[in-house]
């Protein structure tokens, strides 16, 4: 029985691992060639975003061309990254001439900083709400949960950023509005996230709820006389459980598109950030570099809900 | 369930601590749109700069006049060939070390090897002879002195740079040494109690870009930032009803203006270059879009730059029915849908503008519907600022929307030998006039170029400035507004109109 969940579970992390290899690659090699094949000449867009449009000029793109040798043919930049890959060096910024690595570890920590407090918030806030909505539904507490978690989710991040800030910094001046380098600093950025995740992961838990709770082996713990606080301890809340786990995978999609929205507006220096600044400067191995951690991320997360599941659903064990 | 509860606690201690109370600590705090790169002059020099962390050799008064920095007096060789700058006694950098000719020769020579105002001088060779740093040109250069007034110009103690030149550390001489440097957002500093000019009364600030216009304003009215800079018009008019802020403003020699290809076939007469300017509603775009009706400009040079400036009223430049006329002595007719037509070609243009700066793309619009008044169809092209110098380059360009900062240097000259140039066979440049000749600018370009007295300027500027009106190779359009909304709490703020210093050593709290 238990060599069998093993050989489950080492069965998964080795598929995993070989969808890590692939992401990297094809990630990679995507942006390889998207980058290569956008409008506008590399050298320009490289000395703009590093001298600023002030002083960007053809003396200042020749400069960088000779520099970075741009002339050479794409097909040896290419095999030279993929090499440089393989031995785990990314290269540097072409814009700031530091190390990738050493951008990426920066912005990485402040993202992965705010996101997990956001997951956290909402795992506090969603879930919780979710089932005790579900566990009457159409009652007055899953009634108002629905309307306010349809208006957040209808709000894009930014306008919800906004709201909170004119709240909470500017009419009760409890917390910073933006900026970053203490704890304070983090709540609202953190908080316009986790309202978002909150909204849908309170649904889901909601509706997975109201399932177990209408099912036959529900109404038997009944039966058979345990109180309504102990059946939902010992058969509702890890039945409900699964879905809003599983779910955390589909929302970690708006996560990475919440931090970019919300770290700009928070002048947050996040990896979302990073990416529109390198995009719009060329600067190839950023870009690479940023698509490639976050591409590994997703695969790491998706992991990671998918073992959680599996340690939840003893049916996927023996399935 | 432990593991995963311990996991999660580890998560929340690797979090930030807490380091800093926002709101009512003393250290004074800056906001601005403009992110940092990196130590470099070259990238970033304009924020270490404004910053008060390093200096120039050269620096600037409160009227934009050239003013001793770190260099006390300069003189000039009667042939103009040769300057020599003696260094100011006394002055340290951050490090401890002393301001010598030899760290200050380490920071040019590092300034001229990378893209920046230098280049546009004929320096042959730079050497130190005691405490004078010699730079000998291989033509005379009279703005050279506001050249090393330029941010890109910083000196830098010796160990800020490694062994290849690329700077590692700031060290700079300012008043305020850095604390820590986070590119791309954050810069914060303190007080360098060793500054030849005294240390200055505020012990500590901090530098925050914030690349939203909202951000910035909520940042001011929440009391989070001190001094916010660039305010967008919708937030001005409410910051100004808060009564613990103050708002200043002020004109900047930065100009919108409009690139023309002099020689393209629909603008190589100065006729047609007229009817385009003349079609511009000044008021309109300074009042409705930048909500500065005193934006408006019917000339490149505000009148901070003295003798540069003309005095031309923005709202006479606006004539329609002469705008016209000249287009129909070219041989342009109405043609059925109501744009122009000659030889059955429409008069159709594409305009380049960027972003970076968000009124541009505004700006750009509303060129478009007034152009089409005259019959001139306008296609805008919204795109990354360096598309104007490479379309400049490969002749693509045909007209192109920016803001130029005439005041990059204290003095216009430098830019306009740039833009304009002074070689008659080789006129115009990427952020300047493009195909367009004129060999009466470019002598007198030449002269002031060469001149060593007032004089010069005072008789020659008016006629650069005159010239450029007729022919009208860049059309004027709108000055830019510095603001800033203020901390009452602060006392001795000013803004400096050629943006190089936030004066935060002028600054103190009100009791």
């Amino acid at each position: 029985m238990i060599s069998r969940a093993n050989q489950g579970l080492s069965h998964l992390l080795l598929s995993r691992l070989f969808q890590a290899g692939l992401v990297a690659w094809l990630v990679g090699t995507l942006t390889f060639v998207l980058t290569r094949t956008l409008p506008g000449d590399m050298a320009y867009r490289i000395a703009a975003g590093r001298y600023g449009h002030d002083m960007v000029d053809g003396a200042a793109a020749e400069a960088v061309r000779a520099e970075l040798a741009l002339d050479q043919p794409g097909l040896s930049a290419y095999v030279g990254w993929l090499w440089d890959l393989l031995q785990l060096d990314l290269g540097r910024s072409l814009v700031s001439g530091r190390p990738v690595i050493q951008e990426l570890s920066h912005q990485l920590g402040h993202s992965l900083s705010l996101a997990v407090i956001a997951v956290l918030l909402s795992l506090l806030i969603g879930p919780p709400l979710g089932l005790a909505a579900g566990r009457k539904p159409g009652g007055v507490l899953d009634r108002v949960s629905e309307v306010a978690a349809s208006v957040l989710r209808a709000l894009p991040a930014f306008a919800v950023g906004l709201l909170l800030i004119m709240l909470f910094a500017v009419t009760l001046g409890w917390l910073p509005a933006a900026g970053h380098g203490g704890t304070a600093h983090t709540v609202l950025p953190a908080l316009t996230l986790a309202l978002g995740l909150a909204a849908v992961s309170s649904r889901v838990a909601r509706n997975a709820m109201a399932e177990v709770s209408h099912s036959a082996y529900y109404a038997f713990s009944h039966t058979k006389g345990l109180s309504a606080r102990q059946s939902f301890w010992r058969h509702g809340l890890r039945n409900a459980s699964v879905p809003v786990v599983a779910y955390l995978g589909v929302q970690f999609v708006y996560l990475i598109e919440g931090v970019v929205v919300v770290e700009t507006l928070f002048a947050w220096p996040g990896i979302g950030h990073a990416l529109v600044h390198a995009i719009v400067a060329r600067d190839v191995p950023m870009i690479q570099g940023t698509a490639l951690v976050m591409g590994l991320l997703f695969v790491l997360l998706n992991t990671a809900v998918d073992i959680t599941c599996y340690l939840l659903d003893p049916r996927r064990r023996r399935a | 369930m432990k593991r995963a509860f311990a996991a999660g606690v580890t998560l929340l201690l690797a979090l930030p601590t807490a380091s800093t109370l926002w709101a009512a600590d003393q250290r004074l705090d800056i906001v601005a749109p403009w992110e940092i790169k990196s130590a470099d002059p070259a990238t970033s020099g304009y924020v270490f700069g404004r910053m008060r962390v390093a200096e120039t050799l050269v620096d600037t008064d409160a009227e934009g006049q050239l003013a001793p920095g770190l260099a006390t007096e300069w003189q000039v060789s009667d042939d103009g060939l040769t300057w020599r700058f003696t260094l100011r006694e006394g002055a340290t950098f951050h490090d401890g070390s002393a301001v010598t000719a030899n760290a200050v020769l380490t920071s040019l020579e590092a300034a001229l090897a990378k893209p920046g105002i230098l280049d546009s001088a004929p320096i042959r060779q730079m050497s130190a002879d005691g405490r004078d740093v010699v730079i000998a040109l291989d033509s005379p250069f009279s703005p050279l002195p506001a050249l090393l007034a330029h941010s890109t110009a910083l000196i830098l103690a010796e160990a800020a740079f490694d062994a290849q030149g690329d700077v590692v550390a700031m060290i700079g001489s300012g008043p305020y040494q850095v604390e820590e440097l986070s590119p791309p957002q954050r810069l914060t500093v303190t007080r360098f109690d060793n500054y030849w000019g005294g240390a200055p009364a505020i012990a500590s600030a901090s530098y925050l870009a914030v690349s939203r216009g909202e951000t910035r304003a909520l940042m001011a009215e929440s009391g989070d930032a001190d001094i916010v800079f660039t305010l967008d018009p919708a937030s001005q008019a409410r910051l100004s009803r808060n009564a613990r802020l103050t708002l200043h403003s002020e004109p900047l020699p930065r100009t919108i203006m409009l690139k023309l290809n002099a020689g393209h076939a629909l603008l190589d007469d100065a006729r047609a270059r007229q009817a385009l300017s003349m079609a511009i509603d000044r008021q309109g775009i300074a009042a409705g879009l930048l909500r500065t009706p005193e934006a408006a400009a019917a000339e490149l040079f505000p009148a901070s730059l003295g003798p540069w400036h003309l005095g031309l009223e923005a709202t006479a430049a606006q004539d329609i029915e002469g705008a016209k006329a000249l287009l129909a002595e070219l041989g342009w007719q109405t043609g059925s849908n109501g744009m122009l037509e000659r030889d059955g070609e429409p008069f159709a243009l594409t305009l380049r503008t960027y972003a970076d700066r968000p009124e541009l793309p505004l700006v750009a619009t509303a060129l478009q519907s007034q152009w089409q008044e005259i019959g001139v169809a306008l296609e805008v092209a919204v795109t990354n600022a360096s598309e104007i110098p490479s379309g400049h380059h490969d002749d693509s360009l045909e007209v192109g929307l920016s803001g130029r900062n005439y005041g990059l240097v204290p003095n216009p000259l430098g830019s306009l030998l740039d833009d304009i140039g002074s070689d008659p066979d080789a006129m115009g440049s990427d952020w300047g006039t493009m195909n367009w000749r004129d060999e009466d600018v470019a002598q007198w370009l030449d002269t002031l170029r060469q001149a060593t007295d007032e004089q010069a300027l005072t008789d020659l500027a008016p006629l650069v400035a005159e010239r450029l009106h007729q022919e009208m190779p860049l059309i004027p359009i709108a000055w830019y507004q510095q603001t800033a909304a203020v901390n009452q709490q602060l006392e001795g703020f000013s803004i400096d109109p050629l943006e190089r210093s936030y004066r935060i050593d002028q600054l103190e709290w009100a009791e």
